[in-house]
């Protein structure tokens, strides 16, 4: 797409990187430094820069929320959301996404290169936190000269950023919306994650970790953490409905070990497509990251005293159909918010999608999303 | 605004002082806490059991939650708003006694609306008619009303009593008039009581 540039600051626009020199204090007490940052931002800031939005992304997005994928060439994973005539709009709002540390899509992670040995980190990058990315987005505004937010926003891993914002930054942020999230990983989540992370460690070619050199990747290893995951970010009803006991290009089981059925071809699809855009080791991380996730045990076990520093408005939204991040989450978060006399909204919206309903067509979360951002300018 | 309000909403709107602190409980898709907001510059805020009555209000820029009153309450801090608002949702709950404590521990003062159920047409619709009362306030039948306490003026004012809470305002309603309070029990379609402990 034909990038306008609006300002002629080589710090705005798309598919921007820097690096900053840290070193950034992460919360296993490691510090990382130097940090390379991948983010892209939309719009202009307005005069008293009161129109900053910042989207965080989940576990396996990245910064391009609202332009083409440089890999896949799909649309910004979020222009439901994102976009001209959307509730977060580069017309009203100046718009930031970076991609997580972490992860792959050119923040620095495992896959990057230490500068220390001039080798990628694989294994020896640090283990980071939701609140990690946080800084490390923190330390991209003070680079992009942005004192405040007027919102933070961010959907299931986003949403937990989004949630953490308030916390670690208090001044900085006025409003947060947290869709389809939660205030901490549960058993059942961390579970999950352990299966992907032992798929990708049990892949012969995933050797500790130092698979960089010789491009024999932890792809099938991969593949299998991805099925998995994704049949959580799905409904039963949402599968039995798109897929049933249909037959994948046959009239009769094969009594063999195909994919027979069309859940299984549509599977192993996602897993494998998944492959040519995600690093495995920052897979491990990104996950190790959101099982360590629990905002209520970093302030002394009280959910509640975590918000208790910010004046922030806060919008949750959560799904019917939401088995990995199920209402109830939500519903203990409204509640430490209640208790803390927090303004705080929170709507369960009707879905068939599951989890992934946040990043679907849902009218009625782009009413509530955009009535809430246009409620904190009344 | 408030001229599109309900007439007991719109009583309560007329009656909370400037820049108070309200929670409304059954906020509904908020109409009231809208003209409360742009009106009297009040921090409002909602409680709210149906969703897509939620979405409508959070889509209006109100800090409205999902929740029940019977269950959900107890999740707000003592004496934290100045005004707690109980519209027409107090013979919808479990436990209408237990919620308007609830509501006397969060506010100072508590509004409490609901239907009469002893005007005198709902009684002439028992007494002749040998049925349960569907009138134009009341238009469900009794198999499918969200009413499931049902309660008259009298028997309010008895709960008040027993309870010791005080009485800090009366109001009745017929159609959208306020009405005498002689014999309110017998003429009026509404009431609206403003208490606190």
């Amino acid at each position: 797409m034909a990038s306008v540039p609006i300002s002629e600051d080589s710090r705005f626009g798309l598919r921007r990187q820097v690096r900053l020199a840290g070193p950034l204090h992460l919360s296993s007490g490691a510090r990382l430094g130097p940090i390379d940052i991948a983010y892209e931002t939309y719009g202009a800031m307005n005069a008293d820069k009161s129109n900053v939005i910042l989207i965080c992304h989940a576990l396996t997005g990245d910064q391009y929320v609202a332009s083409d994928h440089p890999v896949t060439g799909k649309p910004g994973w979020w222009w439901r959301m994102v976009g001209p005539g959307k509730p977060v709009d580069a017309a009203r709002h100046f718009i930031i996404c970076s991609n997580v540390i972490g992860s792959c899509m050119g923040s620095s992670g495992p896959a990057s290169v230490d500068p220390g040995t001039g080798e990628p980190y694989a294994m020896r990058f640090p283990v980071l936190t939701i609140a990690d990315m946080v800084r490390a987005q923190a330390a991209l505004l003070d680079h992009l000269g942005v004192d405040r937010l007027t919102a933070v926003i961010g959907g299931s891993m986003g949403g937990m950023q989004a949630l953490t914002w308030p916390t670690l930054f208090p001044d900085r942020v006025e409003s947060c919306v947290v869709i389809a999230s939660t205030a901490r990983h549960s058993a059942q989540n961390i579970a999950f994650h352990e299966v992907g992370r032992q798929a990708i460690m049990a892949d012969p070619h995933w050797r500790g970790g130092d698979y960089y050199a010789d491009g024999q990747i932890p792809s099938a290893g991969l593949a299998v953490a991805r099925m998995a995951a994704h049949i959580t970010y799905l409904s039963e009803a949402g599968l039995t409905e798109k897929f049933g006991r249909r037959l994948q290009g046959r009239d009769a089981k094969t009594f063999g070990f195909d994919a027979d059925f069309q859940v299984e071809s549509y599977l192993r699809h996602q897993g494998l497509s998944f492959v040519d855009r995600f690093d495995a080791n920052s897979y491990l991380y990104i996950t190790r990251a959101m099982d360590y996730y629990d905002i209520a045990e970093d302030h002394g076990g009280s959910l509640a005293r975590a918000f208790a520093a910010t004046g922030a408005r806060f919008c949750l939204v959560s799904f019917d159909t939401d088995w990995l991040y199920p209402t109830a989450e939500s519903r203990v978060i409204v509640h430490a918010l209640n208790a803390g006399g927090a303004q705080a909204s929170f709507v369960e919206l009707s879905s068939p999608f599951g989890h992934d309903a946040f990043l679907l067509e849902c009218p009625e979360l782009n009413r509530v999303v955009d009535g809430f951002l246009r409620g904190g300018r009344a | 605004m408030s001229a599109a309000l309900r007439p007991d909403l719109a009583l309560i709107a007329r009656t909370v002082r400037q820049s108070a602190r309200v929670l409304d409980v059954g906020c509904g898709d908020g109409a009231l806490m809208a003209a409360l907001r742009d009106n009297a510059g009040a921090d409002a805020r909602g409680l709210e059991l149906d969703g897509s009555n939620v979405a409508a209000a959070v889509g209006r820029g109100l800090s409205v939650v999902q929740g029940d009153a019977d269950t959900d309450l107890r999740y707000y801090p003592d004496a934290s708003f100045d005004y707690a608002i109980l519209s027409q949702t107090l013979q919808t709950t479990r436990r209408p006694d237990l919620v308007v404590e609830e509501l006397l521990r969060i506010a100072a003062q508590a509004f409490v609306s609901f239907p009469n159920f002893a005007h005198w047409r709902g009684r002439i619709s028992l007494l002749w008619g040998g049925r349960m009362p569907v009138t134009r306030l009341l238009p469900d039948t009794w198999y499918d009303t969200l009413n499931i306490h049902h309660v008259t003026v009298d028997d309010f004012r008895a709960l008040v009593k027993e309870r010791g809470w005080h009485i800090d305002g009366q109001w009745f309603l017929k159609g959208d008039k306020e009405t005498t309070h002689a014999n309110a029990n017998l003429f009026a379609e509404h009431a609206v009581f403003l208490l606190r402990k």
